[in-house]
């Protein structure tokens, strides 16, 4: 680790909960912010020390420290992870990884046994492009296509979306703090996340994954679909798969009762 | 009055034509209503006429994220689905429609989420717009950033070769001497500078400095800078004097740029018994510090006018020994003139700064880099001129 990086104030970690009980560190996805978790983290602050972060470069992370080589693999991102566990203290982690952070997740685990001890993962998706008898679901084409659907949603984002962002008193229904950064950041960056996130092939560190693991699979869910969950599923020795009613790909804003209902329960298990 | 009753039925009619069941069928843009999950519940004939879908392919059956392009369809789940169930609405995103024919229509969305009593989320109802025109026109407006975001990164490459150009790529070795360059270019580099330096043997066991700064800035500065150097080295090979190398590269500028002018520091550098002999010319440029070991400063040869300016030009030779362990720094304007708000850098700050280098026998590279350093730390690292400097020491 870096000497002297403010992690905390890098990735605007958020701690809440019980800090007597296990850590509980939940990561968004691509195309957010922490604030994705507010109907479900606060479920478990009586009985868990709550952990919430943003990624670098998205939220309120600090944008400074965007590194277009560090982050340009998921690694980098789960060196953040790490590192936080590492300016925290943090031991046995219950690691809720959402879309892509699901992935994050499982490099962490690998660099930091120490540190991991269990993985919740959200609409996982270890490889989202087609690749021969493996269907991910996309082709290269259609992630150019969210490039260029990135680049329209953020014509003018400097100048006109930069306001929103600093809040906007006459607009209250963005009034509430937390969503005013949710979704909106540097167009260059959610470009280069967006590649991250969709190019990467994360299937072969599947099976280097030796903590009792979770996978929470929701029913047509266009980013990450049932055969990809599936996939997860089986390639993580002893992992469980509690397919969910909620639709999307996003249970924990659709969803938050039953998605919390499933993780309570393997965690009571456990 | 029968001439009245004719408007008054117009108005009635075109009342009734604008009922809301007809208003919502044939609006000028598409309606949708969907579940909160996307699927479709009610669509709208204008919805129908843009796309081609007829209604019972439709309701029941499509959600209406999987009517969009499969970019779009992820941006709509990573994006704009948890924004809605965020803020409760959603303005202006940009999508493309893809049509029963497969033909994609673009579009802008609009969409509110209508919660129940409750505050269940209950369903979505969006509003669809062609935006073909627009969205034609904004990927030429994107189009134009991207090439005006490339070449001005040609023209920022360009500058800074050009520049480069300018610079020996790393000062030659001189016998019995230390010697180092160091330069940073003004602002981000964007734009070429007109100073200049060269180290270089005469060809008769003699060496040359040249230390330099063109008038200027942009193309017109470099072709002078370029001109420049090539006049001092060929001229250095014919005469021993620094003053004739100069008073030739002022011809050369009165002649084939009278517009333009610049500053210069020659020296030469012969070795002699007892000591290396300096012989030096400014043609209206800072003169070269002499700085001891001690700390003691004072400066070499006589300031004349300068280059490409006066019909004749008053250049001196001024010739000196440099003694074991003394250091000489050559600089142009963007030391002594770093500003900081009213304040600059200034001749104090560049003699202490070296001093305190000499007392401590720094080499000429940590010398200038230091220099360099200090003016640019001055102006919080934002340089508003280029930095050039030359040191050359001698082993003490």
């Amino acid at each position: 680790m870096d000497v002297g990086v403010d992690v905390v104030r890098r990735n605007n970690v958020t701690e809440g909960g019980n800090p007597a009980g296990r850590p509980m560190m939940f990561a968004h996805g691509f195309g957010c912010d922490q604030a994705m978790w507010r109907y479900v983290a606060p479920a478990f602050e009586d009985h868990y020390r709550t952990v919430l972060f943003d990624h670098v470069g998205a939220g309120r992370s600090d944008l400074a420290a965007y590194d277009a080589e560090r982050y340009g693999t998921l690694q980098g991102y789960a060196r953040d992870v790490v590192e936080i566990c590492e300016a925290l203290d943090l031991s046995d982690v219950v690691f809720v990884g959402h879309s892509v952070s699901a992935m994050v997740g499982v490099l962490a685990a690998a660099t930091a046994p120490d540190r991991i001890g269990a993985l919740i993962l959200v609409g996982p998706s270890p490889r989202y492009i087609d690749d021969g008898d493996y269907a991910g679901g996309f082709t290269r084409d259609d992630i150019d296509g969210l490039l260029s659907s990135l680049d329209s949603n953020y014509l003018g984002w400097s100048s006109a979306m930069a306001p929103v962002i600093m809040g906007n008193p006459d607009r209250p229904e963005l009034g509430a703090e937390l969503t005013e950064s949710f979704c909106r950041t540097d167009p260059e960056i959610q470009k280069r996340f967006a590649r991250v996130t969709f190019l990467s092939d994360n299937r072969d560190d599947l099976q280097a994954v030796r903590i009792p693991t979770l996978v929470l699979q929701c029913s047509d869910d266009a980013i990450a679909p049932a055969f990809v969950g599936d996939y997860v599923h089986r390639h993580i020795a002893g992992s469980r798969l509690v397919p969910l009613r909620a639709t999307g790909h996003c249970p924990n804003l659709s969803a938050p009762e039953e998605t919390v209902a499933a993780i309570a329960a393997f965690l009571d298990e456990a | 009055m029968t001439a009245n009753a004719e408007p008054a039925d117009e108005f009635y009619s075109a009342l009734l034509e604008d009922d809301p069941e007809e208003l919502y069928d044939n609006a000028p843009c598409a309606y949708l209503s969907t579940h909160p999950d996307g699927t479709i519940l009610k669509v709208n004939a204008t919805f129908l006429a843009w796309t081609g879908y007829d209604r019972e392919s439709l309701v029941g059956l499509r959600r209406f994220p999987d009517l969009l392009a499969p970019g779009d369809r992820i941006f709509h789940e990573t994006h704009v689905a948890p924004l809605l169930r965020m803020q409760g609405h959603v303005r202006e995103i940009a999508v493309e429609v893809v049509c029963r024919s497969g033909a994609r229509l673009p579009a802008l969305v609009n969409s509110v989420l209508k919660r129940d009593a409750a505050g269940e989320p209950m369903a979505v109802r969006t509003a669809v717009f062609d935006a073909t025109e627009r969205r034609a026109y904004e990927r030429e407006l994107l189009a134009a950033r991207r090439r005006a975001e490339e070449s001005e990164a040609r023209a920022t490459a360009l500058a800074r070769t050009l520049q480069a150009s300018f610079l020996p790529p790393a000062v030659l070795p001189v016998p019995g001497l230390d010697v180092a360059g160091a330069y940073r270019p003004a602002g981000d580099g964007s734009e070429v500078g007109g100073d200049f330096y060269d180290v270089f043997e005469t060809g008769r066991g003699a060496w040359a400095i040249v230390l330099g700064d063109v008038c200027g800035k942009g193309p017109a500065a470099a072709v002078v800078t370029a001109l420049a150097r090539y006049t001092v080295r060929a001229e250095a090979l014919r005469t021993p004097y620094p003053s004739a190398v100069l008073a030739a590269l002022h011809e050369t500028l009165v002649r084939y740029h009278p517009d333009q002018f610049c500053t210069a520091v020659f020296v030469v550098l012969e070795p002699r018994e007892g000591g290396m002999r300096l012989v030096v010319a400014s043609g209206g440029h800072h003169l070269p510090l002499r700085v001891r070991p001690t700390g003691e400063i004072d400066t070499i040869g006589t300031t004349g006018t300068i280059l490409g300016m006066l019909d004749r030009p008053l250049l001196t030779d001024t010739s000196t020994v440099l003694g074991a362990g003394e250091t000489i720094v050559l600089y142009t304007d963007g030391v002594v003139e770093a500003r900081r708000d009213r304040e600059f850098f200034d001749d104090d700050r560049l003699r202490s700064t070296v001093a305190d280098l000499a007392r401590r026998g720094a080499s000429a590279q940590q010398v200038a880099d230091a220099i360099v350093a200090a003016a640019l730390d001055f102006q919080d690292g934002d340089a508003r001129d280029d930095i050039a400097v030359v040191v050359v020491r001698a082993p003490g």
